[in-house]
């Protein structure tokens, strides 16, 4: 299969310039102004041309709550975000603990034939915390990274032998920082909003500690080390002075920790509901900046779907989660980009070469001879976001309502077209 | 007339809406100390509460006011119902709602349950206690109780004492009193007092005399004893000790102050038996007023709905 990808502006690492793209069993064979059309033509005219965009952080529910979402309702969920490549959560049912259930997502995601699906391992049984999980056999059975996404290995001696025995296997953890016991049972920030509501607040230093341990972890060992969905001002601080001295932390934030404050959660609106909570101006404020200047190096979504009946209830019984793996793109281009001061190639970088680069996936940049994984937009395209209309199980946006530009017009993994703008 | 079919709160409520209800308790309340009832207020009405927590006089004194006036009474127990059965409390609402009932007062753990219920039902939800949201008909008895006291709101001091943080009743006299033109001066253990509190309009005192220092009003908060447990405050005697109101502090008061407190009192502990019982004491009045009150609120919601829906 051959086809051009005609006139459209594509977003190198080092600028956006206008030129021809010609795919090639997979491959992009060849970048050039005016290559001669040579059968199919994608006109791209007016768009931009993205490397493929991918998601390192998405919860696709299957095996065990195909009801919240399954790993073909994400899949197509992801290729109309723009996503190429995702990579999903262990905290199913039974937790993918074991290279049983990592060979089952990685065949129904071949069956599936959409988005490319890396299973992310947990790091220790049934995410307990307790003992390590069969990480050598994950990683053969093509684990990409081990988590226990959802909550802290409490326990930090059990952290670091898990830190060490995953990079005899050259996988990293990625930690979702939250102290149980500071915790406590918070549903939100902690805060004026907690003290109005009368919900239960977290507070930031439950968050910090466990940023903080990690790095510490991972400096002691000389083990590099990755930071999920970091959401306080705060902790980006310690990410930002631990990287200055050399430390191999790399983190990830989502497009709610830079849109919203936690004053979205005064009307108890279930579906602003997340782990860890939106927080205060000063954290969107330093989410934002740290997306820029680096200090966070990627942008993924924490596609966390849930069912109607998770959400219909009271706040504090709701499910944690955002649905966000449609609303991705557009979010991150409207608030940094056409907002803010984040360019076309640095946005590339945060949703797509970091990614790649903290995995070691192939992708994440256009060049000849790379794997033709492509996300084409339209960025003057602007629309309102509606959470029925997602193809996505989950249905549960906070951002409802909300006008963005940047539509997704193609999805090319492998240099097929997987997704088509209607 | 209230602006709104519920009353899920006094943060969302106008000073013109709690004045209304406010002037319309002192009506019931001399309707009830002339012996009258009035059951032709609600009549054809019917009332349900529905608690999910243990109570004894705000249940009961929802009860009788619908009583009083006129309507049909009915209490559904979270222990005796389908809620045990794992019914969420959205279908709860809907399957009172179809026994076409006109109104619900819910006790419920957790903050925002009344909320969620009011927006999924057609009766008129009154919000009886929502874990640490919001508890507006006992602010409103005790504004009730304040008013009567000093012919007015505006202008007077009044400190909360005592775990602020787990209080729903501290929040809506806060809101309340702060509307009306009151200052709330609170004082509790550092962690028993709410983040950024003061940007809800208190003061936040540092000791027990700041707080007392001419209050025309000192009222103090239950303490609930499993809070020990949970490693905020290290005993009884110690919370006691720092934090209970004592007979000496009232001479630090203004001239006439009153001691509240919105009840079970833990005898000693907040509250000395002294200042419990003693003159300034309005412990008592504060029940028969919270009766007033809800009838007030069930009367001025009856005429919100016949109006509006």
């Amino acid at each position: 299969m051959k086809y051009v990808i005609k006139n459209g502006s594509v977003v190198f690492r080092d600028g956006v310039k206008k030129c021809d793209i010609l795919v090639e069993d997979g491959k992009i064979a060849r970048l050039a102004e005016d290559i001669p059309a040579e059968g199919e033509v994608i006109d791209a005219e007016g768009m931009h041309v993205f490397p493929g965009l991918i998601d390192m952080h998405v919860h696709l529910r299957e095996p065990g709550f195909e009801g919240k979402e399954d790993i073909e309702s994400g899949s197509r969920a992801a290729v109309a975000g723009g996503f190429t490549q995702i990579c999903c959560m262990p905290n199913t049912n039974p937790v993918n603990d074991n290279a049983v259930v990592t060979t089952y997502i990685k065949y129904r995601a071949q069956q599936v034939n959409l988005c490319k699906v890396h299973p992310i391992g947990s790091i220790t049984k049934g995410e307990k915390g307790e003992e390590l999980a069969e990480i050598g056999k994950m990683a053969q059975a093509g684990a990409v990274a081990i988590s226990d996404d959802g909550r802290s290995v409490m326990d930090s001696k059990i952290m670091r032998l898990a830190m060490e025995y995953a990079a005899g296997f050259n996988l990293k953890c990625l930690c979702h920082c939250e102290d149980e016991n500071l915790v406590d049972g918070g549903v939100v920030n902690e805060g004026l909003n907690s003290t109005l509501t009368g919900l239960k607040g977290s507070i930031r230093a439950a968050e910090d500690i466990m940023i903080a341990r990690e790095i510490c972890l991972s400096e002691s060992l000389d083990i590099p080390v990755h930071i999920c969905h970091v959401s306080t001002y705060s902790g980006i601080e310690l990410i930002r002075s631990a990287k200055a001295r050399g430390v191999k932390v790399t983190a990830e934030s989502c497009p709610h920790y830079f849109w919203l404050t936690d004053d979205v959660i005064t009307g108890f609106d279930t579906y602003t509901k997340v782990n860890p909570p939106i927080r205060e101006e000063v954290d969107r404020q330093a989410v934002a900046a740290a997306l820029k200047d680096g200090t966070l190096d990627c942008i993924v979504t924490d596609h966390a779907p849930h069912s109607k009946k998770d959400k219909q209830v009271e706040y504090s019984l709701a499910a944690f989660g955002i649905s966000g793996i449609e609303t991705s793109f557009s979010l991150s281009y409207t608030k940094l980009v056409k907002e803010g001061d984040l360019t076309l190639p640095e946005l590339a970088e945060r949703m797509s070469g970091a990614p790649a680069r903290i995995l070691g996936l192939d992708g994440g940049k256009i060049e000849e001879g790379g794997v033709a994984d492509l996300t084409i937009a339209d960025l003057a395209a602007r629309y309102v976001i509606d959470g029925e209309k997602f193809i996505s199980k989950g249905k549960n946006t906070p951002f409802n309502g909300t006008e963005v530009y940047g539509k997704v017009a193609y999805t090319i993994v492998d240099g097929n077209i997987k997704y088509r703008a209607e | 007339m209230l602006k709104g079919k519920d009353l899920l709160g006094l943060y969302g409520a106008s000073a013109e809406e709690i004045c209304e209800i406010l002037d319309r308790t002192a009506q019931m309340k001399a309707l009830l100390l002339r012996g009258g009832k009035a059951e032709s207020v609600l009549r054809g009405c019917a009332l349900v509460t529905l608690f999910y927590e243990n109570s004894t006089r705000t249940r009961t004194s929802f009860e009788l006011a619908g009583k009083y006036l006129g309507a049909a009474e009915v209490n559904v127990s979270a222990a005796s119902s389908s809620v045990q059965k794992g019914e969420t409390l959205i279908d709860t609402g809907r399957t009172l709602d179809d026994m076409k009932i006109d109104f619900i007062a819910i006790r419920h753990p957790l903050a925002g349950a009344p909320k969620l219920l009011a927006e999924n039902v057609h009766a008129s939800v009154i919000n009886a206690g929502d874990g640490m949201n919001e508890h507006p008909t006992q602010a409103l008895l005790d504004m009730f109780t304040m008013r009567e006291k000093f012919g007015g709101i505006k202008g007077l001091k009044v400190a909360i004492l005592g775990d602020i943080k787990h209080s729903r009743v501290a929040k809506s006299n806060l809101f309340g009193l702060t509307k009306l033109g009151a200052e709330v001066y609170m004082y509790a253990p550092r962690t028993l007092m709410p983040r950024d509190i003061e940007k809800l309009g208190a003061h936040v005192c540092s000791s027990m005399e700041e707080a007392i220092e001419g209050a025309n009003c000192i009222m103090g908060l239950r303490i609930q004893l499993e809070r020990q447990k949970g490693g905020l405050f290290p005993s009884l005697s110690e919370y006691s000790k720092f934090y209970g109101v004592k007979d000496g502090m009232l001479g630090r008061a203004a001239k006439g102050a009153i001691v509240m407190h919105p009840g079970p009192v833990n005898r000693g502990i907040e509250l000395t038996p002294s200042l419990i019982d003693g003159e300034s004491s309005v412990i008592n009045e504060q029940v028969t007023n919270g009766l007033a009150t809800r009838m007030a609120l069930l009367s001025l919601l009856r005429e919100y709905r016949e109006k509006n829906l």
